[in-house]
C-alpha cells in the first residue's frame, strides 16, 4: 500500500464534513427552541410589552444562561455557513482567506458585545 | 423507422461554466432550488446585519431611556436612517429569519424521515416560500401600523 501519511498524505478533505453537518443541525434545533422559549414568553405576558416586561424576560437566571447558549451556538453555526458560502464561490485562496478570517473577527466581536449586553442586565 | 426516432433530439439548453449575468436570468430553478439560493441569501443577510441585530437587542433590554431610544429609531429615525427605512431594514431581518428558519426546519424534517422524493422535496418547498412569505406580510402588516 502507497504510503498515506507525513508529507506524504494525499489530501482528500479535511475530515470536518460529518461534524459540521451535525453542529449546524444541533445548533440549528437549539436556535429553533429559543425561538419558541422566547415566543412563548412574549405571547404568553400580559398586557402591552413595555420596557419592565421585554427586559424581565431576559433577566430570569435560565433564560440568561439559555441565550448564552444560543448565542456561542450561533456564532458556530453562522461560521460554518459563511465559510460554505466563501468555499463555494470565491476561487482565489488570498481573497479566501481574508473573508475567513474578517468572518470570525466579525463573529467573535459579535459575540463579545451581545454577551456583554447579556451579563449587565 | 417509427416516427419517434426518426426525428432528431429537440435542441436542450446546456448550462457550462455558469455566468452569473448571462445564464442565471434564464435559468429556470425548481421550487427547491429557489428554497436553497434564499436559504443562504437570508443567512448572509442575517450575517451581515448582525451589528443591527445586537443593537436592537442592547437598546431594548439594557435601561428605560435606551428602550425609548429604541423605538424611537423606528418612529423617528435614528441619525441620518429614517424610521420608514429602519421597519424597512426589520422588515427584510423578518423574512430572512422566517425563511431561513422554515427552511431548515424543513431540512432537519427530511434526515429524519429520509424524505428524499421529487415530490415532497417540491410540495415541502412550496409550503416553505407560502409561509414564510405568509408569516412576513402578517407581521410587517403590523409592523408598518396596518393594525
Amino acid at each position: 500500500m502507497a504510503v498515506n501519511f507525513g508529507s506524504r498524505r494525499i489530501v482528500v478533505g479535511a475530515h470536518y464534513g460529518l461534524r459540521d453537518w451535525l453542529s449546524q443541525r444541533v445548533t440549528a434545533a437549539l436556535m429553533a427552541l429559543f425561538t419558541l422559549a422566547l415566543l412563548l414568553q412574549v405571547v404568553l405576558s400580559k398586557g402591552p410589552l413595555g420596557y419592565d416586561r421585554w427586559a424581565a424576560i431576559f433577566s430570569t437566571q435560565w433564560m440568561k444562561v439559555l441565550t448564552f447558549v444560543v448565542i456561542v451556538a450561533l456564532i458556530y453555526h453562522v461560521w460554518v455557513g459563511m465559510r460554505d458560502i466563501w468555499m463555494d464561490y470565491i476561487k482565489p485562496v488570498s481573497l479566501r482567506l481574508s473573508l475567513q478570517v474578517f468572518t470570525i473577527a466579525w463573529l467573535v466581536g459579535c459575540a463579545g458585545w451581545s454577551i456583554q449586553v447579556l451579563w449587565r442586565l | 423507422m417509427n416516427e419517434l426516432a426518426s426525428k432528431p433530439p429537440a435542441k436542450r439548453p446546456e448550462f457550462r461554466n455558469i455566468h452569473a449575468l448571462r445564464d442565471l436570468p434564464g435559468y429556470r430553478l425548481p421550487l427547491a432550488g429557489l428554497v436553497s439560493i434564499l436559504h443562504r441569501i437570508s443567512g448572509a443577510l442575517m450575517f451581515l446585519l448582525l451589528p443591527f441585530i445586537i443593537w436592537m437587542f442592547d437598546t431594548s433590554v439594557s435601561s428605560e431611556i435606551s428602550f425609548t431610544r429604541f423605538t424611537g429609531a423606528f418612529n423617528k429615525g435614528v441619525g441620518p436612517l429614517a424610521g420608514w427605512f429602519m421597519k424597512l431594514v426589520a422588515l427584510a431581518l423578518i423574512w430572512a429569519f422566517l425563511h431561513h428558519l422554515i427552511a431548515g426546519l424543513r431540512h432537519l424534517w427530511m434526515d429524519v424521515h429520509h424524505a428524499v422524493d421529487a415530490q415532497f422535496g417540491k410540495r415541502s418547498a412550496a409550503v416553505t416560500l407560502v409561509l414564510s412569505v405568509a408569516l412576513t406580510v402578517i407581521l410587517g402588516a403590523k409592523l408598518l401600523g396596518a393594525y
